[in-house]
C-alpha cells in the first residue's frame, strides 16, 4: 500500500472538523478495533469484544448541532432512509417555520439517543447507533410565498440525460429527510417520528432505503462495493481536504453558509444481464480490477490510472469507454462527495431482483460540478449497458444550527 | 375550577434559554443530584425569545412540555414535572390564554372498569427531589374552551400554580398526536366547581 489510503481515522478527523464543536463518537471503527486489537480473539468468539461492540455501535452518537449538518462529511453508517416529502398546498412561511422547529427538536433528541418529544415508542429511541438526520430543501420549498428570491440558481431538477428513464415515483420532492444510522430499527423509528409529526404539513412523496456493510464487518476506510461487485467510490473527495468543493462558505446567503447540495439519483442495475458478463469483461467495463479496485494499469486501489497505457497490440489498457476514463476530468471543479447506498428491493412479479444504487452526491453547485460528469457518462460509458437512472432529485442542504435555533431558520426568518 | 387566587407576593417571570419552562419564586433547598438530572434532561426546545435570565435548576419545572394540536374544543398538555427542592410541591391550578378553562386531570377507573379522565383531587403531587409524569393515558393538564386553533409547532404558554403560591410558566410546543383523545360530548360539560361528575371517556389509549 504505497499510496496514502483514505483511512477512516483521517476521515473522522476531517468529519470532526466539519462538525463544529463535536467530538465524533466512533461506531464501526470502535467495533472493528474491538475485534482486531492485537492478541484479541476474533470478536465473534469473544463475549467481551462482542459486548464492547454492541455498546460502541449502539451507543455511538454523532452531534446534531454544529456549523454544518451531520450526515454529509460524517462517516456513512450502514443504513439510510431518504424520505422526500411534498409540502401541502398553501404552505406559508409560518407553517414552514413550525415544521422545521418540530423536526429540529425531534432530530436533536433522537440523534442523542433520546425519545422524540411526543414519542409513542420511546424505547426505540434509546439506541442512537450514530443516527444522523439531515435536512434538504427541494425547489418546491421556494414556492412558499416570499422565498422564491432565495432559491439558488442551481436548485432545480438536473437536465435530462440520454440514459435517463426517470420515474415520478423516485424523483423530485419539496423536502428531503436523510436519516442514517448503524441500526435499521433506529432508522425506521426516527423516520416514523419525523414523518408523523409532519403529517399536517407535508405528504410523503417517496422513501428510498439503502444499505452498506454493517458496522464492525469491514475495516474502517474500506471503499464500499455496489451490488455489481465493484469497488464504488475510490476517487472521492476527502472531507477536511476538499471542503471548498462541498461546502458553501460565509459568502453564501446566511441560510446556505456551511451548507451544500444533495443530488439523490436512483440507478437500477440489470443484474441478470450483468451475470452474462465474464470477469475480464467486467473489469474492462469499469477500468478497475474487481478484487481490489486497482486501475487496470495499477497495482492498488488508489493508484492513478494511466489512461495512455496500451497493451501489446497497441489498444488502450483502460478502454476508451471504460467508466473511470469517461468519469475523469481535467477540471478540478468537476468533483463531488459521493456517499451512495446499495438498494435491493422486492422484485416485481417474474423478476429475480430489483437491485441498484442510490447514488448520493454532495457539492456546492451540482450544475457546475456534477452535471458535466453525468453528461459525459450519459454520452458514453460501458456501464450504461447495465445501469439505468430511474430517479433523480436535487436538494439544497442548509447549514447546521446551534442549540435554540432550528434548521434553515435563516431562510425562513431572515 | 376557581380562578387562581393571588398571593401578595410580587413575582418575576423569568424566561429561560433552552428550557421549555420558566418559573418564578423558588422555594426550598436544592437537591444537587436532582438538579443534575434536570439539567441533563433539559429540552432543546427552539425558542425565538431572546432570553437573558439565568436558569434556576433548583426550582420546580415542567420539562419536555408539549400540547396535543387541536383545531378547537379541548386538548391536553404533557411533560415531566420536576421538583429539585427539599419539600414536596403540589401543583394545584393553572391558567392559559389559549383556553377558557384549565383543569388538572387524572385518568382513572371510574369504578365500573371504564377509564375516565377527571379532575385530580389535590392536584399533582411532585415529591421533594422527584418528578411527576404527565402523559397521555395518565395525569395531564386539560385545556378546555380553546380560544383558537392550536396548530402543530405552535407554542402555548401555561402558568401553573403550586400550593405554596409559586408560579411556573410553561411553554408547551404543539404536536400532532393521535392518542390522548379528549372525547368530551361538548365544551365545559365536565367542569364542576367541586370537581365531581366530570368523568369523560377516553378513546385511543390503552
Amino acid at each position: 500500500m504505497k499510496e496514502p489510503r483514505l483511512d477512516r481515522r483521517a476521515f473522522l478527523h476531517g468529519g470532526a472538523g466539519a462538525v463544529a464543536g463535536a467530538a465524533l463518537a466512533l461506531g464501526g471503527r470502535a467495533a472493528w478495533d474491538a475485534g482486531s486489537r492485537p492478541g484479541a480473539e476474533p470478536a465473534v468468539d469473544d463475549p467481551g469484544a462482542r459486548a464492547a461492540g454492541h455498546e460502541d455501535v449502539g451507543r455511538a452518537t454523532v452531534p446534531f448541532y454544529g456549523e454544518r449538518q451531520a450526515g454529509v462529511a460524517t462517516p456513512a453508517p450502514a443504513f439510510a432512509s431518504f424520505v422526500a416529502l411534498d409540502l401541502v398546498a398553501g404552505t406559508d412561511r409560518d407553517a414552514l417555520r413550525r415544521l422545521l422547529r418540530i423536526w429540529t427538536d425531534d432530530a436533536a433528541r433522537l440523534t442523542a439517543g433520546r425519545p422524540g418529544l411526543a414519542d409513542t415508542e420511546p424505547e426505540l429511541a434509546l439506541v442512537p447507533a450514530s443516527l444522523t438526520v439531515t435536512l434538504g430543501l427541494g425547489p418546491g420549498v421556494f414556492a412558499v410565498p416570499g422565498l422564491e428570491p432565495s432559491r439558488p440558481e442551481w436548485l432545480a431538477p438536473l437536465p435530462p440525460f440520454a440514459v435517463d428513464r426517470l420515474e415520478e415515483a423516485w424523483s423530485g420532492g419539496d423536502v428531503l429527510l436523510q436519516v442514517c444510522a448503524d441500526d435499521e430499527v433506529t432508522v425506521a423509528h426516527a423516520v416514523r417520528v419525523l414523518v408523523k409529526e409532519a403529517r399536517t404539513f407535508a405528504t410523503v412523496r417517496w422513501v428510498q432505503r439503502g444499505f452498506r456493510r454493517a458496522a464492525g464487518t469491514t475495516a474502517p476506510g474500506t471503499t464500499m462495493r455496489n451490488l455489481m461487485g465493484q469497488v464504488d467510490g475510490t476517487r472521492n473527495l476527502v472531507p477536511g481536504q476538499d471542503d471548498a468543493l462541498v461546502w458553501h462558505d460565509a459568502a453564501a446567503p446566511a441560510w446556505l453558509a456551511h451548507g451544500t447540495s444533495a443530488v439523490v439519483r436512483r440507478v437500477a442495475m440489470n443484474l441478470d444481464t450483468w451475470d452474462e458478463v465474464d470477469r475480464p469483461a467486467r473489469e474492462v467495463v469499469v477500468g478497475r480490477r474487481l478484487d481490489d479496485g486497482a486501475p487496470l494499469t495499477g497495482s492498488s486501489e488508489h493508484d492513478e490510472p494511466d489512461l495512455e497505457a496500451v497493451d501489446a497490440v497497441g489498444l488502450p489498457v483502460i478502454d476508451v469507454a471504460a467508466h473511470i476514463r469517461r468519469a475523469r476530468t481535467a477540471d478540478p471543479q468537476e468533483r463531488f462527495l459521493r456517499r451512495s447506498y446499495n438498494i435491493d428491493d422486492a422484485p416485481p412479479p417474474g423478476a429475480l431482483s430489483a437491485s441498484g444504487l442510490l447514488f448520493v452526491a454532495y457539492q456546492r453547485d451540482p450544475v457546475r460540478q456534477l452535471v458535466p460528469v453525468q453528461t459525459r457518462l450519459a454520452e458514453l460509458d460501458l456501464l450504461n449497458t447495465w445501469t439505468t437512472p430511474v430517479g433523480s432529485a436535487v436538494f439544497a442542504v442548509p447549514g447546521g444550527c446551534r442549540e435554540g435555533e432550528y434548521l434553515a431558520q435563516r431562510l425562513v426568518e431572515p | 375550577m376557581a380562578r387562581p387566587h393571588r398571593s401578595a407576593t410580587s413575582r418575576t417571570v423569568l424566561t429561560l434559554v433552552g428550557l421549555a419552562v420558566t418559573l418564578t419564586a423558588c422555594s426550598g433547598g436544592a437537591d444537587p443530584a436532582s438538579s443534575a438530572t434536570t439539567t441533563a434532561e433539559q429540552a432543546a426546545v427552539p425558542s425565538d425569545t431572546a432570553a437573558t435570565a439565568t436558569p434556576q435548576p433548583d426550582a420546580p419545572a415542567l420539562l419536555d412540555a408539549w400540547v396535543k394540536a387541536a383545531d378547537s374544543g379541548m386538548t391536553g398538555v404533557f411533560g415531566t414535572l420536576t421538583n429539585p427542592t427539599a419539600s414536596d410541591v403540589r401543583v394545584v391550578e393553572g391558567r392559559t390564554e389559549a383556553a377558557g378553562m384549565l383543569e388538572l386531570h387524572e385518568t382513572a377507573d371510574d369504578g365500573t372498569g371504564s377509564m375516565v379522565m377527571r379532575p385530580k383531587e389535590g392536584g399533582f403531587l411532585v415529591p421533594a427531589g422527584g418528578e411527576h409524569v404527565l402523559a397521555p393515558g395518565g395525569d395531564h393538564i386539560m385545556l378546555m374552551q380553546l380560544t383558537g386553533p392550536v396548530l402543530p409547532g405552535d407554542e402555548v404558554t401555561v402558568v401553573l400554580e403550586t400550593d405554596a403560591g409559586t408560579e411556573l410558566t410553561v411553554t408547551a410546543v404543539a404536536r400532532s398526536f393521535s392518542g390522548a383523545d379528549e372525547d368530551y360530548p361538548s365544551d365545559g360539560m365536565s367542569s364542576m366547581p367541586d370537581g365531581s361528575g366530570s368523568g369523560h371517556g377516553m378513546a385511543g389509549d390503552s
